[in-house]
């Protein structure tokens, strides 16, 4: 039966609350909400369940690598004896959570270095393509490539990750007819061959952006990463719809026009985050097919993680790797595998959704792309409610114009030290002056961009570049333009006031609070995420 | 007529720019035409005309006279009709050059008002000042031979503690008189001093002062604990002579050192005077005017009046005394005007002598004085610092041993607060505790202080006969009275206590009168202001506790765990835990020898390894320890143009990947072989009086003035470089430092580390499998 199941998955859903609907479950950071949401007037959407996976990975890896799209030939035809070869691969932001040993890019990565050495390929660098993100540990680059390939390319230099701040180690290919510069990694760009390795978990991900994106440092990330584009880009999930992508796109055909050579693969995994069984099985199953084992389990976990202080908890959390099985692989020429992917992304998160919402309430869980291993600091709770969920859509936003987004996290005033330096100023100096993303970029975003400290702490250290936390507060751009209000509940007051939301105790006080925006008998939709969905709006 | 007698005479006044010389200044020469005034002022940083000017002229006592007389004609007078020569009471001839005393020598009448009115100057002080003073004014009139006529001011307290009447004559014609001289007290003064400041010097006492440096400064490097024992010598000997004078008052039944001197002063004139006329002017406790020039007008804070803020605020919530005694207060410009009317007076062979009091005539007796005062505050409330109104405490009355040994617990309990705090490792906002006991602790002191030495007076239940007085006034013509009032019984109490005095003593304290936040910023606002600002030169940073929570220890141990097998990092890291205590030890004596010491470990250390090490040791330790504010500080720092100095007792390759932070860095250095480091420092580590030598000489070497300069730090060990800036800022204080701070005013910062920084429990290096 259970494998039954798993060989036919249902799709996404989207339940009438009534009242005998059971509490629903919201994800609060390191751990859990049940809530009851008001019956006749909500809707809950439930992310398709995960697709089967595919089986025999290795092959379905070589057979796409022989089998490209596109005008691309093999990537066997491409490598030859005495060139430069270029690896990149996106780095520790993709999946979320991080997915089990072997990681899909160590096995796409052997299967590409096979390929390499049989062609008498020697001279391969691998490069971590994390444009401003921070620079991945020793052990996150291992969990990554493997320590197979680890251990062959890093003592000798030739595995590292991407410094987008290096002078010598940067350079600018050419500007798009809009004006915008393109500039990618100098080791990349004077390669013979790019050959790009991708996870593409959302739809946001991969095409142009792995290159584009992924190799670039902030004079080319600046032309899209700013205030006018993301409240252009709806949603930035979209790419028919997203002035990022079209940015992005044009970017790359710069790149191709210059003639550099670049394979692109790209794989897709299933929506498997917290397994069909094991310890947190019931995170991504329906609560009225809860077990009587999962209701104990999911009790036992609200009494131990009370009892936890708030560094137990996030070590329990980020030491669970996801169970992600691989279900599809395309390569070859960037566009035409990024169609496919695409398909096959929405294939696994795609639910479709009649009309917008007054009031829109959303789980933050306790990972977003930009602290793993890390501290989710109060500009991340906002990025991934505001940024990433309200994002995922397609055609229109679940919520409508002037409606509320209301969000479940702790939001503690806590930052990583290491991780996110200027992400404490950024909190502490700019937005205490102005919450308003174009003001903000304004007036002090140069001055966070070519700030010398930071820039040796991201090159240095394991520093986000000055500039990311801005970034952070454009993805928001959209929804705080669309939005009539915003409410964190269970958040800390303090914080929470200085993203600019309101903080309610329960979720009970902040549809109180919405009333006064939306009426008093708002509609309510509950995004069920994670598992990872995509509404598809009517 | 008092204006006939004195119109166009010369008038030398001592002690012009206390309190009662001030309204004596101004009333003569708002009252007496043409009067020349030749005003004996000491100099000191600046020269007696400047004193003239700055302390009498300028002191809003002569506001009214410069409304009545123009600007113009007001600065005439005060050209015309006042010469200030520099003079000092304390010397022969008054220290007067020739000009001096050729101008003293044609004065006609002379009123010595100079004095030390503080109740507990050191006994030999007080007798220099106010027993040898007149007394050298004398035996200067003596060699000028002249005899003008000498008004001398003193205080009704010479009577001593007694009870019952002290009529207006001479101490020797008292029935209580105790014989004495005042050679021999004077004599006995100096060698009291000479056998104090022996005393001091003896190797006990100079080790206990040494030991109190130590204990209150901590390890500060030998310059500031040597600046600091003086410091508490020099205090001591004090101590000993205030002692010294409370206790020879004591033993004679005076209230304190100043009643005793001034009594002698009183004999030795009078053996002394010859054929110099001589008037004794003797008021009880002077305070705020009742009309002339205005109602209310007070210099400097007298002795009720710390009483009664204190009450006001709460501090003191009882005070010795006899609700039914007499409270012998009389306004400052009776005195002024008894004073003026007495040197009128032709003078006698034989001394005449006012006492100028109201307790005789026009009694309040202190339970009324209390209830004007308890329902003053009742209505007009000071608020603490939370806006909160504080009600006043009702006054019992339980005697002054009781009163003190209150206050003396309560002191005693502070105290060892104080001690056991100090004892902790508590830095930052529990440390400002400390600061914050030490501040009520002052408080008490001052208490205690105005217990033992004022309770006297008010427990003083003499009353003093003013017969002479009040025949002089009848022989005034009502025009003089009306100029010259000085009979106590114009006196209403409750409107001089209630609407006059109360009223300017809440003014002058300067105390929180409405719950309103003040306007403006805080102080420490105001201070990071003068702080951040473009003009400063250059900013000083220590590093440990101030810019991040690591230090030596967890450096070296994590540099030396870093490539270790597990069994073997917990061995070293146990070895060195359990040495923890004995370093503390070394660190508190004195840092150079711990940080000497514990160098040694880094012998044989491969260079080139730790270098690799360093810079994850960067980002595993210093920054996940880090005080993001402390670092954004540096940053707006070197944002304003100055120049950022990192100066630390850590070792260079440590500190090494701060370097864009700051323009210089200044560390201790191992030397090495190249190859591997020997665990010997290359100089002395820049921490305690080096590091303000280091920080002098790179201000000198780069043109910086340390005046413009400031120096954040955490400890007392820092102390010397502190101490050599304009600017000191004090960062996360230990409980010394804090209470220091905050009595100096200086800024104090806490930099944390940022909540969600990931904890080690112990500092060890990550693996590296390389």
């Amino acid at each position: 039966m259970a494998d039954e199941r798993r060989r036919n998955p249902r799709p996404g859903l989207v339940l009438e609350v009534d009242r005998s609907t059971p509490p629903a479950l919201f994800h609060y950071g390191e751990g859990f909400r049940l809530e009851k949401l008001p019956a006749g007037r909500s809707r809950i959407l439930y992310p398709p369940e995960p697709l089967p996976g595919l089986n025999n990975p290795d092959q379905h890896i070589r057979d796409a690598l022989e089998n490209p799209l596109g005008d691309s030939p093999p990537l066997s035809a491409l490598l030859t004896s005495g060139m430069k070869l270029t690896i990149a691969f996106d780095d520790i932001s993709l999946p979320l959570p991080p997915m089990r040993s072997p990681d899909i890019r160590q096995r796409v990565i052997e299967a590409v270095l096979d390929l390499a050495a049989q062609h008498g390929v020697d001279d391969v660098h691998l490069i971590a393509a994390l444009a401003l993100h921070r620079r991945m540990t020793e052990s996150e680059l291992r969990h990554a490539v493997g320590d197979r390939v680890y251990d062959a390319f890093a003592p000798s230099g030739n595995l590292y990750n991407h410094d987008a701040e290096d002078p010598e180690g940067m350079t600018v290919i050419g500007i798009t007819p809009h004006g915008e510069e393109v500039q990618i990694n100098r080791r990349a760009a004077e390669s013979d061959l790019i050959v790009y390795v991708n996870i593409n978990l959302v739809a946001m991900d991969g095409g142009w952006k792995s290159t584009a994106t992924g190799l670039s440092g902030y004079t080319a990330l600046r032309h899209h990463h700013n205030p006018q584009t993301m409240v252009q880009s709806r949603s930035f999930m979209d790419q028919e719809n997203s002035e990022l992508h079209k940015s992005n796109w044009r970017q790359g055909k710069v790149l191709k026009e210059s003639g550099i050579q670049i394979f692109q693969i790209e794989t897709t995994v299933n929506n498997n985050t917290f397994g069909h069984d094991g310890p947190l099985a019931m995170l991504q199953k329906r609560e009225w097919e809860w077990t009587l084992r999962d209701r104990a389990t999911f009790i036992g976990y609200q009494t131990g993680l009370r009892r936890m202080n708030p560094s137990t908890k996030r070590k329990i959390f980020s030491s669970w790797y996801s169970p992600y099985e691989l279900t599809s692989i395309q390569a070859g020429e960037v566009e035409a595998v990024h169609k496919q992917t695409t398909e096959h992304v929405y294939k696994q998160q795609l639910v479709n959704v009649e009309g917008q919402t007054d009031i829109l309430t959303m789980g933050i869980p306790y990972i977003c792309p930009y602290n793993v291993n890390s501290v989710m600091n109060p500009i991340l709770v906002a990025c991934l409610g505001l940024g990433y969920f309200f994002n995922m859509y397609r055609g229109k936003p679940l919520v409508r114009k002037g409606g509320v987004v209301i969000m479940t996290h702790p939001t503690p005033w806590e930052f990583h030290p290491v991780h996110h330096p200027s992400y404490i100023d950024f909190f502490e100096r700019v937005l205490s002056q102005t919450k308003n993303p174009t003001e903000i970029s304004q007036r002090f975003e140069k001055a966070f961009a070519e700030d010398e400290w930071y820039r040796h702490l991201y090159r240095t250290s394991y520093a986000y570049h000055g500039v990311h936390p801005f970034y952070m507060w454009y993805w928001c751009a959209h929804a705080l333009d669309h939005l009539g209000r915003v409410i964190i509940v269970g958040g800390n007051p303090d914080a929470v006031r200085r993203l600019g939301f309101r903080p309610a105790t329960t979720l009970h006080d902040a549809f109180e609070i919405a009333t006064d925006v939306v009426g008093s008998q708002p509609t309510i939709t509950h995004y069920h995420s994670p598992p990872i969905l995509m509404a598809d709006v009517q | 007529m008092i204006k006939e007698q004195l119109a166009g005479k010369r008038i030398a006044i001592t002690g012009s720019t206390g309190f009662l010389g001030t309204a004596l200044v101004e009333l003569l020469l708002r009252k007496i035409p043409d009067v020349e005034l030749v005003l004996l002022v000491r100099s000191s940083r600046r020269t007696a005309a400047q004193r003239v000017k700055r302390d009498i002229v300028n002191n809003d006592v002569f506001k009214t006279l410069k409304e009545e007389l123009g600007k113009e004609e007001f600065d005439r007078i005060i050209q015309n009709q006042i010469t200030a020569i520099p003079a000092d009471i304390s010397l022969d001839h008054l220290g007067l050059d020739s000009d001096g005393l050729e101008i003293l020598k044609s004065c006609e009448i002379v009123i010595h008002s100079a004095a030390s009115v503080s109740f507990d100057e050191p006994l030999d002080r007080a007798v220099e000042v106010n027993l040898m003073g007149p007394v050298r004014l004398v035996n200067a009139f003596k060699d000028l031979n002249v005899t003008p006529h000498l008004v001398m001011v003193s205080t009704c307290y010479v009577a001593g503690n007694r009870k019952g009447d002290a009529p207006e004559q001479l101490l020797t014609e008292s029935p209580f008189y105790v014989p004495l001289d005042w050679n021999d007290e004077t004599n006995a003064a100096r060698r009291t001093r000479l056998y104090v400041e022996d005393a001091s010097r003896r190797p006990p006492n100079l080790e206990s002062f040494r030991d109190s440096a130590r204990s209150e400064l901590g390890a500060a490097g030998t310059p500031a604990l040597a600046r600091k024992t003086e410091q508490l010598r020099q205090r001591w000997v004090k101590d000993q002579m205030v002692e010294a004078g409370r206790n020879r008052a004591k033993s004679l039944g005076f209230p304190d050192v100043y009643a005793f001197t001034k009594a002698m002063s009183e004999q030795a004139v009078e053996e002394v005077r010859g054929n110099t006329p001589l008037t004794l002017v003797r008021p009880s406790i002077i305070e705020s005017s009742l009309r002339a020039p205005v109602s209310g007008w007070i210099r400097g804070f007298r002795m009720a009046e710390p009483i009664i803020l204190n009450y006001g605020k709460g501090t003191l919530k009882e005070f010795p005394g006899i609700p039914e005694g007499i409270v012998d207060i009389i306004p400052v410009d009776l005195v002024a005007s008894a004073i003026i009317a007495a040197a009128a007076q032709e003078p006698k062979s034989e001394t005449t002598i006012y006492q100028v009091a109201s307790g005789s005539c026009n009694p309040i007796r202190t339970s009324t004085v209390t209830d004007y005062v308890h329902s003053f505050f009742g209505e007009n409330p000071i608020y603490d610092d939370k806006n909160q109104p504080i009600a006043p405490a009702k006054w019992k009355f339980p005697g002054r041993g009781r009163v003190a040994a209150q206050l003396n617990r309560s002191q005693r309990i502070l105290g060892h607060a104080e001690q056991t705090l100090n004892k902790l490792p508590i830095r930052g906002k529990p440390a400002m505790f400390v600061a914050d006991i030490q501040d009520r602790k002052d408080e008490i002191d001052k208490a205690i202080e105005y217990v033992t030495l004022y309770g006297k007076y008010v427990e003083c239940e003499a009353s003093y006969s003013v017969e002479n007085l009040l025949a002089l006034w009848d022989s005034l013509s009502a025009d003089d009275q009306e100029s010259f009032p000085f009979d106590p019984r114009i006196i209403d109490w409750f409107e001089y206590i209630y609407t006059i005095h109360l009223p300017t003593v809440v003014t002058k304290g300067r105390v929180k009168t409405s719950p309103t936040k003040s306007s403006g910023k805080s102080r420490s606002a105001r201070i990071r202001n003068q702080v951040l600002d473009p003009q400063r030169q250059l900013a000083v940073f220590d590093l440990e506790n101030t810019l991040i929570a690591s230090n030596v220890v967890a450096s070296w141990s994590y540099l030396a765990t870093k490539r270790l097998p597990r069994a073997e990092r917990i061995k070293l890291v146990t070895k060195t835990l359990a040495q923890v205590p004995s370093m503390l030890a070394l660190d508190r004596k004195d840092r150079t020898d711990f940080l000497r010491s514990f160098y040694r470990r880094y012998t044989d250390a491969p260079v080139s390894q730790i270098d690799d090490d360093a810079y994850e040791m960067f980002s595993e330790l210093i920054l996940a320890k880090s005080f993001p504010a402390g670092l954004r500080r540096v940053r707006e720092h070197k944002a304003l143009g100055h120049r950022t100095v990192l100066i630390t007792g850590a070792l260079d390759f440590v500190v090494k990947p701060l370097k864009p932070l700051f323009d210089d860095i200044i560390s201790a250095t191992l030397s090495h072989d190249g190859n591997s480091y020997t665990g010997q420092m290359q100089q002395v580590p820049p921490i305690g009086e080096t590091r303000a030598a280091v920080l002098r000489r790179f201000a000198d070497e780069n043109d910086y003035d340390l005046a413009e300069t400031i120096a954040y730090a955490d400890s007392t060990s820092d102390l010397p470089m502190l101490e050599a800036v304009g600017f000191p800022v004090a960062v996360n204080p230990e409980p010394k430092l804090a209470s220091l701070a905050n009595r100096r005013g200086w800024l104090i910062e806490n930099f944390q580390p940022v909540a969600g920084s990931p904890s080690k429990l112990l500092p060890l290096g990550s693996r590296t499998s390389r």
